[in-house]
């Protein structure tokens, strides 16, 4: 244990998702021993971060604005939606190039176990949206693990009864790679999800 | 295949200690607790990955020591050598390697030994609550299919999730609407665990009642009504008798009839707040004759039959890929003169086999000895020692 500030800054790296006691110990000493300049610029940049970012008003992503980059962007087309679970899932999509529509942040997925259930999420605005807007297609691109699953397919379910299309992204093997390093899973869900040539 | 040579560093109560196995019939002889079961258990972590008699890691590592090291080299059909080593790390994540080569995935390296382990706890195979029966199905699909893990990680993540769903409505909270999604997720991934169960014990049935007719071998006229049946019982009400000619079941089908065996348990779902209903509820019936070896069965029966098991696994691990050593971890000892005949002539036609007995002359098989005293393996029998009573077990 150590005293005052140090113990008090160790404690809140320590909070920080994949700091362990060990790494939040270095940082902190690693902060005492840096210029006090690079210290307060770090300590700005996190202050700057709560302070100026919010989220989008429409979709929910991160943004500086009412509303996010996307959003704004005239060139998007309006008619496709891609629900996701996280904003940096958003980057994640953004950065492929090829989806040209505009986006939904529902800021996590249906767990009971983490008390998570529709409420928690924006689903709620995204049946406002679907009803406001002229949404044509509703593409689901939440995780492929089993909580993005259920999201997936209770989103589904709830969409059904409005005149939207609604799709799933596809899982299956990464491109470039090979099939004997696939994973049991993954190549099993390569081959239910197959298409014809 | 057959292993050449185990190695093994800070395991249990070895500080370091090596041995070569031959093949054919190996016997490991030694008083209780000095460290006999501690060597098969090393080989059968090899080959699945865990313990048969511990559920954490912890136990394994020799009191002191941070890590223990299991290494072998196994000789498969045609001559290749493989030598997998994995390190088992309480307090992190195990370590790999095959042929030196450090795996990103420590399952890759489990599967390429095979290994049947038949020990003084498989008696609870017969004895024992529902959910032992139920391990012994899935360690034996695990296995044989390695998919078979992720399907039961993803089916139990799915159990958990819907649980607390239903304790969650029972204390009020919202959320009725989400239990159709979980309940559809439930049944899609029961199924396909009900799929491959179902195809496991109709594979087990024949070389199960085969290899307990050759064990007890009863004069002809005895033997009518004494036969093992096996049948796997679905939470669902309805049973399916083990048959070695019957197909392998549709999963789409058994989605459906576990919706409607889910549907039927809703009100008491919601009551008791859990499922009840998936093949994390089944039960595997073992009888002998028209009777349930659990309870009716002497002893004697409940012991062969548990080893009959373990010798059927054996056939169905076999039927795809190198045959498995087989580890029988103090097993004549129990038997009478004339099962352990019959056992030790069975032994001579596997590939390998390890045996372990307190008194090497319950053993009526030919083939080296290794003599364990104290974690430690010798050459020649240690003089001042009690030369093991069979009683008493401890944790050798």
């Amino acid at each position: 244990m150590y005293e005052g500030p140090v113990q008090d800054l160790i404690e809140e790296l320590g909070r920080l998702p994949g700091v362990g006691p060990k790494s939040a110990q270095r940082l902190a000493f690693h902060l005492l021993a840096v210029d006090r300049a690079d210290a307060e610029r770090l300590a700005r940049a996190i202050v700057q971060l709560k302070e100026r970012v919010r989220f989008c008003a429409r979709c929910f992503n991160v943004s500086e604005h009412e509303e996010c980059r996307v959003c704004r962007d005239p060139r998007r087309d309006p008619s496709v939606l891609c629900v996701v679970e996280e904003p940096r899932d958003v980057q994640a999509i953004e950065k492929t190039g090829e989806f040209r529509g505009r986006y939904h942040v529902l800021g996590g997925a249906i767990s009971p176990i983490d008390g998570v259930g529709p409420d928690q999420l924006h689903i709620r605005q995204l049946v406002a949206r679907l009803g406001e807007e002229d949404i044509g297609e509703v593409v689901l691109a939440t995780n492929p693990n089993i909580e993005g699953e259920a999201t997936a397919s209770y989103l589904g379910r709830l969409l059904k009864a409005m005149d939207v299309r609604v799709s799933r992204i596809a899982s299956g093997l990464p491109v470039g790679g090979d099939l004997e390093y696939a994973d049991e899973v993954t190549l099993g869900r390569a081959f239910s999800g197959r298409r014809e040539l | 295949m057959r292993v050449e040579r185990l190695e093994l560093v800070d395991f249990r109560n070895y500080r370091h200690a090596t041995l070569d196995l031959a093949p054919g019939v190996s016997v490991l002889v030694g008083p209780n607790a000095q460290g006999k079961t501690n060597l098969l258990e090393a080989l059968h972590y090899l080959a699945i990955g865990g313990s048969h008699r511990v559920a954490t890691d912890a136990p394994l590592v020799r009191t002191g020591a941070e890590t223990a090291v299991l290494r072998t080299t196994a000789r498969f059909a045609g001559g290749r050598r493989v030598t997998v080593e994995l390190e088992v790390r309480p307090a992190g994540r195990n370590r790999a390697k095959v042929n030196g080569q450090l795996q990103s995935r420590t399952r890759d390296a489990l599967g390429i030994v095979r290994s049947v382990l038949f020990a003084p706890e498989d008696l609870q195979l017969v004895r024992g609550d529902p959910g032992d029966r139920r391990r012994f199905l899935d360690d034996l699909l695990l296995q044989r299919r390695p998919a078979y893990g992720a399907a039961r990680q993803e089916y139990e993540r799915i159990l958990r999730q819907r649980n607390a769903l239903l304790r969650g409505l029972r204390a009020g909270r919202q959320g009725t609407e989400m239990l159709p999604t979980w309940t559809d997720a439930l049944v899609r991934a029961g199924a396909t665990l009900l799929a491959a169960r179902i195809a496991a014990v109709h594979a087990l049935a024949g070389p199960a009642a085969a290899a307990y007719r050759d064990l007890v071998a009863t004069a002809p006229e005895q033997d009518i009504g004494r036969d093992v049946t096996m049948e796997y019982e679905l939470s669902t009400g309805r049973s399916v008798t083990a048959d070695p000619h019957a197909g392998v079941p549709a999963p789409a089908e058994l989605a459906e009839e576990l919706r409607a065996g889910v549907a039927d348990v809703a009100v008491a779902e919601r009551d008791r707040a859990m499922t009840l209903a998936g093949p994390h509820r089944d039960e595997l019936f073992l009888g002998v004759g028209d009777l349930p070896a659990k309870g009716f069965a002497s002893h004697g029966e409940q012991w062969s039959l548990a080893l009959a098991l373990r010798l059927a696994s054996r056939e169905v691990l076999h039927e795809v890929g190198e045959e498995p050593v087989v580890l029988l971890d103090d097993v004549f000892a129990e038997l009478d003169a004339g099962r352990r005949r019959r056992l030790a002539d069975r032994c001579t036609r596997f590939e390998q086999v390890v045996v372990t007995a307190a008194v090497d002359d319950d053993v009526p098989l030919e083939g080296p000895r290794s003599f364990v005293h104290a974690g430690t393996l010798v050459a020649a029998w240690p003089s001042a020692d009690d030369g093991g009573s069979a009683d008493e077990r401890g944790t050798g």
